[in-house]
């Protein structure tokens, strides 16, 4: 049983005695005389993850969520309703409701479609099942004797294993007929280091479309643990922070968060339907420097940002947003698509079965260039080398975005110098890529932890860059 | 759907309340020594609009119950959106068979029986509002049109939105706790962006309330967001300097948060708090008081008993500036050897002291220096209380407003801003749990050009 409709079929409508002909009904309902779209999102997620502490496996969590949300587009107009009986009076009674939005008309009638030829993107695995549970406390358990292994100054050791099988159904009044399994998995480890009495944390982790068991190739697992005592160590002899605008020398991989913020958010389809965007109507002009391109791309095997379907049944793409500077395109779902005359790039993503889906990213990242890595860091005389980030946060309408370095170091002559306390980073979205002065040759992609909050959503996300010089970026420390 | 009448409520509080006991029976059955749960239900109704027109009708309804079983001190724990007699027992199968692999914890237990509560007081959190989709649109569009009117460099606009939200939750244990009541929500806001040559700005105002009646108008919450949109046209930058920095009321509460964060039991006890061993020390000027009133009627955060059972109580977080109890539930308390303070899933409604100054007072008080208004992202450190976030505001000269600020950072270490609160203003003028007036605080680092 590896086809995802009959997967979907099987573990969603079967049990809830969900038939085709009261799909089509559903469908009917909600997509009356002056409604322009309709769809139905069915979903059954599973959800177990394992927490160690204190050198023992201290919690575990299983959860079951299931239901489905029903929509009625009219114009700009959204009726939404939303459902987590799945039994069909339940659902009549959420699709009565959904099509209120569009006053005058009449019950219409819908059939849904063909599924379409699927694409394997990762498996339609169930990743609990994955690995027996004394399997997962056992890699737990050595992710800690690890950490705790590499530095006597390790006082505590926080990690965290994750796995959810997602199984998504949708159906609109378009023909769409499509199912997702999608597996996700993630290992966090927080490590506090303590020396002299002063505390430092450090954090790794990583995560994929995939089952648990690619915590177990190549030592992955155990590669977080070092990474997360390395940073703890690190920061255990960092001064403070410079404070200025300065050449700013970001690190492969991670630090793509910048183009999540700074340039991502702001090219999202709905955004720039208001007008809300800094980015609204720039599409053609010159945004950033030449040699700067940067997709977003559903498409990566196995990434956690990826997707086979986004959430409207739309398959993803790789779609170029900046190209050698230029402004290029934006991403959308459905309803944006349509009300801007274009086509969904398949970026309809949303939380859950209990929200609406809107215009997101999956994975943002920037080609490489040419420049070697060293020669990049060489070529600053003062300036900040940015490795590792927690989050960001942008301001889509004035184009401010912020993201905060957790591991960085100075650059003097051309040298790396000492590690600096983290500190947050400001910059101009529209304009912060047209001072990109040097491309690395060393495109990297995150590990696969990311997750990406809009409008109370939370999404899997990937982010990823080369090697970057930015000849002017405003730095947050203390230090003047 | 309809927002659940009053008559419901009562019958689903019972069912409810059933829907707990056959949890707890079922994981007796299954041999757990001992066992939570909590289930809650709610529904409810959002619109929003946006230029005059609906843009979207949400109708809501959730559903939730999360039961954790413990066999002597190993514990697991499961949860499920679907309340049906097979998936409660589908549930506590999941949290033993978790169990089953978990290790011994001499802390993982349930509180004592005495702190639990006996009695669950009625704080007055309950009223429905019985607002159909019409009046909702009516109510968004007059809000959203009084921001659109207020300045002609208002020129756009992401909307306004009001919800109605009603719930239940009731929560029980097998030693013999069980409680629940339900609640009501209600809230209104809007954002709307100005323009001011090429550069476009966006703010927004809310207000919330437990009853309808207590909601601020549509007109006022409109002319708020817009007032704020346009003092925000024109922003500079500045240069990278020190200066004192006055954190308006609303991000004030900010800082109230990274206080509740370095004073967690589980922050103290992994000891990964800038406030480690702090307890009985002073960590703010005398003049500082901080308290808890979970009791409060009507009160956005009010709660007459924790996430463990255990009855919330009035307390004193910091006393003439001295730092009087962490904020502890019945795992953290046993990790550190303190008796629980009520506070599984956190404080509820949280103030400061209020001082003497009004806002003009207090601009005045810090005469030239910088007014946060807004800040951005997460760059506040929990362990060492390295604080820097981007923010934006107003740079102030012989306590008047200048002009508007943006794309800067502040910076400086939690430890010291604490230490370095000047005053606290009687400016509170935001919803929600939390009541404080601005905070100026003496000196903190801006990077900018």
């Amino acid at each position: 049983m590896t086809d995802p409709i009959v997967i979907a079929r099987e573990s969603i409508l079967e049990p809830a005695g969900l038939l085709d002909r009261d799909l089509d009904r559903l469908l009917g309902t909600l997509a009356s005389s002056s409604v322009d779209a309709a769809d139905i999102y069915f979903q059954s997620s599973r959800l177990q993850s394992w927490v160690l502490e204190d050198g023992i496996i201290k919690d575990g969590n299983f959860s079951i969520e299931q239901g489905a949300g029903l929509r009625a587009i009219s114009g700009e107009k959204t009726g939404f309703a939303y459902s987590d009986e799945l039994q069909f009076p339940a659902l009549a009674q959420a699709a009565e409701a959904a099509r209120a939005i569009a006053r005058a008309g009449q019950s219409g009638s819908a059939k849904i479609g063909q599924a379409l030829a699927e694409r394997r993107l990762y498996e339609p695995l169930n990743p609990i099942a994955s690995l027996s549970d004394p399997d997962k406390v056992a890699l737990l358990q050595r992710v800690d004797a690890e950490a705790r292994r590499i530095d006597p100054r390790v006082r505590e050791v926080v990690a965290s294993l994750v796995a959810v099988q997602d199984t998504v159904l949708v159906l609109a009044d378009d023909g769409t007929l499509a199912a997702d399994v999608r597996p996700l998995v993630r290992l966090s480890v927080n490590v506090i280091a303590e020396e002299a009495g002063r505390r430092e944390q450090g954090s790794s982790g990583g995560g994929a479309r995939a089952d648990l068991g690619y915590f177990l190739i190549e030592d992955r697992a155990l590669t977080f643990a070092r990474e997360a005592v390395r940073l703890a160590l690190t920061n255990l002899e960092a001064g403070d922070a410079p404070a200025g605008a300065m050449t700013v020398v970001l690190g492969a991989g991670w630090p793509g968060v910048l183009l999540h913020e700074a340039i991502g958010h702001g090219l999202e389809g709905d955004f720039n339907r208001k007008g809300s965007s800094a980015f609204s109507g720039r599409i053609g002009q010159r945004v950033a420097a030449p040699g700067v391109t940067v997709v977003d791309d559903g498409t990566l095997p196995g990434r956690r940002g990826s997707l086979n379907m986004d959430d409207e049944g739309t398959v993803t793409q790789n779609t170029v947003l900046i190209e050698d500077g230029i402004l290029r395109g934006y991403m959308q779902d459905k309803l944006n698509a349509r009300l801007t005359g274009t086509r969904s790039t398949g970026n309809g993503r949303r939380e859950s079965y209990a929200h609406l889906p809107m215009p997101r990213m999956t994975n943002t990242y920037m080609l490489a260039g040419e420049r070697d890595p060293e020669e990049i860091i060489a070529s600053v005389d003062k300036g900040l080398y940015a490795v590792n980030f927690g989050g960001g946060q942008v301001d889509i309408t004035s184009g401010k975005f912020v993201f905060s370095a957790s591991e960085a170091y100075l650059i003097e002559n051309g040298r790396i110098g000492r590690p600096v306390k983290g500190a947050t980073l400001i910059g101009n979205g529209p304009d912060v890529l047209t001072r990109v002065s040097m491309i690395g040759n060393d495109l990297k992609l995150d590990e696969g932890v990311g997750t990406c909050g809009k409008e109370g959503q939370s999404v899997p996300v990937g982010v990823g860059q080369p090697t970057l010089r930015i000849d002017s970026l405003t730095v947050g420390g203390t230090s003047q | 759907m309809p927002i659940l009448t009053t008559e419901d409520t009562a019958e689903r509080l019972t069912r409810l309340q059933e829907i707990i006991e056959d949890m707890l029976k079922e994981a007796k059955r299954q041999g757990a020594s001992d066992a939570e749960a909590s289930v809650g239900s709610s529904a409810g109704l959002e619109v929003a609009v946006r230029l005059g027109e609906v843009e979207t009708v949400e109708h809501t309804r959730d559903n939730g119950l999360s039961v954790t079983v413990y066999f002597g001190h190993s514990k697991g724990s499961a949860s499920t959106s679907d309340l049906s007699p097979g998936a409660i027992r589908d549930a506590v199968s999941a949290a033993c068979a978790i169990a089953a692999h978990t290790q011994e914890d001499r802390c993982a237990h349930l509180a004592e029986a005495e702190l639990m509560a006996t009695e669950v007081p009625d704080l007055d959190l309950y009223h429905p509002w019985s607002i159909g989709v019409d009046e909702a649109i009516e109510l968004a569009v007059s809000c959203e049109d009084a921001a659109r009117a207020y300045d002609t460099r208002i020129v756009n606009s992401e909307g306004a939105s009001l919800s109605t939200h009603f719930g239940i939750h009731i929560a029980g244990n097998s030693r013999g706790f069980i409680g629940g009541y339900p609640t009501t929500r209600h809230g209104l806001n809007c954002a709307v962006i100005g323009q001011d040559g090429d550069a476009m700005q966006r703010d927004f105002w809310w207000t919330t309330a437990r009853c309808a009646a207590d909601l601020d108008t549509a007109r006022s919450v409109g002319e708020r967001a817009a007032a704020r949109t346009v003092a925000r046209l024109g922003g500079r930058r500045l240069d990278t300097r020190e200066a004192p920095v006055m954190f308006r009321a609303e991000v004030a509460t900010g800082l109230l948060r990274s206080l509740l964060g370095a004073i967690s039991g589980s922050s103290i006890y992994r000891r990964s708090s800038f406030l480690l061993d702090r307890l009985g020390e002073r960590i703010f000027p005398e003049f500082v008081r901080i308290h808890e009133e979970p009791h409060l009627r009507r009160g956005l955060s009010s709660a007459p008993f924790d996430g463990d059972g255990v009855a919330t109580r009035a307390k004193d977080l910091v006393r003439d500036g001295i730092l009087q109890t962490y904020v502890l539930d019945t795992y953290s308390g046993c990790r550190l050897g303190m008796p629980t303070t009520g506070n599984a899933g956190g404080v509820r409604n949280l103030r400061i002291e209020m001082g003497e100054l009004d806002r003009a007072g207090m601009l005045r008080e810090m005469g030239t220096g910088l007014l946060v208004t807004e800040l951005m992202g997460h760059g506040v450190n929990n362990v060492t209380g390295d604080y820097s976030r981007g923010a934006s505001g107003f740079w102030v000269e012989n306590g008047e407003i200048q002009y508007p600020v943006e794309e800067i950072t502040i910076a400086g270490n939690l430890k010291d801003m604490f230490a370095g609160l000047v005053a606290v203003g009687n400016d509170c003028d935001f919803p929600g749990g939390t009541r404080t007036g601005s905070w100026l605080i003496d000196r903190m680092t801006i990077a900018g050009e």
